[in-house]
């Protein structure tokens, strides 16, 4: 219950608890119990009102949730988890999960990942760092595989390299188009040479898919750097990107302190790989699924 | 040089010193000097045991190990260095081109480093930019077309991260070589003579054998730039080194290495000739007429080796 004089007290920001996550649902009821609280740093709307990190404009949430999180101002594309990018491109109760049940094993002993993974699992609500499976699109069947960058930053180890070389391997068999939306800092340290292998396992199976005649669309979206770019983000057949994500090969903060040269700002960016060639479109969120479902009719082979 | 070989070279001073004083003064030094040549031979079989991942990660790195050229030199004869990627330049961090592996012609690509300043400039040391990877793919095409093994020396720290190379696509690159490789219809060894590098590594490696020198090493990443990424500290890149199992030992025990091939005492750059010729007997010993003649069956052989590469369970949804 908000009492009246209390919204009249003008605090900041007046957050209301949501109950989006399954996996928040918990810490939500329990801080529902408190009061509303007072929140005063702009980054993504938690409650009924945020602020815009890129342009600062204030955002009514629900008409940001609304416009797939994009800002209605200056068209700043917020990262979408996997769940919510399915939601927005799969046509509604078609989407059918594949692969649910890998989960990693800890290959080098590597100190602590296993709680890190006990936490990221908690965190998301995800088991790994991509959900894959199949469904349509605008009536168009296709298999997809969603990468989710709030899992140990979209790294991929041998799960996501597992996951992502059986959605292509199930493509290929059923003579289906695959679409992969991509998200993710690169291989995933904690795994070494496992992950690094990943890049060459998921690259394999994208030459298979080719040599079938099948089709590729990949879609990068904010942020697709490293072992992930260098694979196959980089091997679709159309490449297609989210205005301003991020997309390269060296993460900043590596290659900085690689060459120590300071990079420039903004050269790793969607719009950047356009002018250079190595991407065919920006695609704006609002139009990504109707643009989807045209390539696929195009490639329809009936 | 190596702390500990620099350690044994002033035990062996030491022990020349003594010899020539006792000599000089006529002096019974035979204990003194049993003692010392006992301690370096302890420290000579400890420097070649005992090496820590950090010791061959340095090894690895070491400016006098043989390069790339040096083992094209010692192990093939009749080189003609091809250049080139026919679409931006030529990146001298990877040389590569035709030679005779005996009376078999090969297609030899490799990354080089530079022994000083000014050639490791000119060879960016050893960090391919896109160009260099692209001349490797057009070279292996070739080798394709003309039913020629392809044999990889990898020695790199990785692919450049600079500017210049994102702008001409290093991603795109790598990628390419990636899922090229897989399907090339002739034999390819990958041999990884100092450091292997990251995907700068990889895109020269995806191959039907990978073979690494017994102190040379092959990472997901820098021990400096993992110790950057994970603990934003690059200067924890010993503990990195450690955990991160970068070694040929450890990699040939989890099955993604096919082969060790020995280093005399100390390293190969105490014996450039011996290495060259340790690598040489394995390559007479791959059987590469049957390959070639079996070329088609060598992508999905190849599919196979990588396709199970991973470290996972799977249980219902």
């Amino acid at each position: 219950m908000i009492r009246i004089h209390k919204v009249f007290k003008k605090p900041r920001y007046l957050v209301l608890q949501q109950n989006t996550s399954t996996a928040g649902r918990a810490s939500a009821q329990n801080q529902a119990a408190t009061q509303p609280q007072v929140h005063s740093s702009p980054v993504i709307p938690n409650g009924l009102w945020g602020k815009c990190e890129k342009c600062g404009t204030t955002i009514y949430t629900k008409d940001h949730i609304k416009n797939h999180k994009v800002c209605l101002n200056c068209g700043h594309h917020y990262r979408l988890g996997a769940r919510e990018r399915i939601e927005l491109i799969m046509d509604t109760g078609t989407f059918v999960e594949t692969d649910a049940g890998l989960t990693t094993l800890n290959p080098l002993a590597f100190e602590g990942y296993e709680q890190k993974l006990a936490a990221e699992r908690e965190k998301t609500g995800l088991k790994e760092a991509v959900v894959t499976g199949y469904g349509k699109i605008n009536g168009h069947n296709t298999v997809i595989a969603v990468m989710d960058s709030s899992f140990i930053m979209g790294s991929m180890g041998s799960v996501v390299g597992e996951k992502i070389t059986r959605a292509f391997e199930y493509a290929t068999a059923k003579k289906l188009p695959i679409i992969v939306f991509t998200a993710s800092g690169g291989a995933r340290m904690q795994e070494g040479m496992f992950s690094l292998m990943q890049m060459a396992k998921t690259s394999a199976a994208v030459a298979r898919h080719d040599q079938a005649g099948g089709l590729y669309i990949s879609v990068l979206t904010d942020p697709t750097t490293g072992g992930v770019t260098a694979s196959f983000a980089m091997l679709g057949d159309i490449i297609l990107a989210e205005p301003g994500a991020l997309i390269g090969f060296a993460g900043k903060r590596v290659g900085e302190q690689t060459i120590k040269q300071k990079l420039p700002d903004g050269f790793q960016r969607a719009e950047f790989l356009l002018e250079h060639g190595f991407i065919d479109q920006i695609v704006p969120r609002k139009n990504l699924k109707l643009t989807l479902s045209r390539l696929l009719r195009l490639h329809s082979r009936l | 040089m190596l702390e500990r070989e620099k350690d044994i070279r002033e035990l062996k001073n030491k022990i020349e010193e003594l010899r020539r004083m006792a000599l000089e003064k006529n002096a019974d030094l035979t204990e003194e000097i049993n003692i010392l040549e006992a301690k370096l031979g302890k420290m000579e079989a400890e420097s070649i045991r005992n090496l820590s991942p950090m010791d061959k990660l340095a090894l690895s790195r070491l400016v006098e190990r043989p390069t790339t050229l040096d083992y094209i030199e010692k192990i093939f004869d009749g080189f003609i260095e091809l250049h080139g990627d026919r679409k931006f330049g030529d990146d001298p961090s990877i040389v590569g081109g035709i030679a005779r592996l005996g009376s078999l012609p090969v297609t030899v690509i490799g990354q080089q480093k530079g022994r000083d300043i000014k050639e490791n400039v000119r060879r960016n040391f050893g960090m391919p930019r896109p160009e260099g990877f692209r001349k490797a793919l057009r070279l292996m095409k070739q080798a394709e077309k003309f039913r020629r093994p392809v044999i990889c020396f990898v020695d790199t720290p990785g692919a450049d991260p600079g500017a210049g190379a994102e702008e001409r696509g290093q991603a795109e690159a790598i990628a390419r070589n990636l899922m090229e490789m897989i399907n090339l219809r002739v034999p390819v060894i990958s041999i990884v003579i100092g450091e292997g590098g990251s995907g700068g590594a990889l895109a020269l490696s995806v191959a039907d054998e990978i073979w690494m020198l017994e102190h040379s090493v092959y990472a997901i990443l820098s021990p400096e730039g993992f110790a950057s990424i994970l603990w934003k500290d690059a200067r924890r890149a010993q503990e990195a080194a450690l955990k991160m199992k970068i070694t040929a030992q450890d990699l040939l025990a989890m099955g993604l290495i096919d082969k060790i091939i020995p280093e005399p005492p100390g390293g190969a750059h105490r014996d450039p000739d011996r290495t060259a010729a340790a690598i040489k007997d394995c390559l007479l010993q791959v059987p590469f007429d049957s390959m070639l003649a079996q070329g088609e069956e060598l992508p999905g052989r190849r599919y196979e080796k990588y396709r199970k590469i991973g470290s996972f369970l799977e249980s219902d949804g």
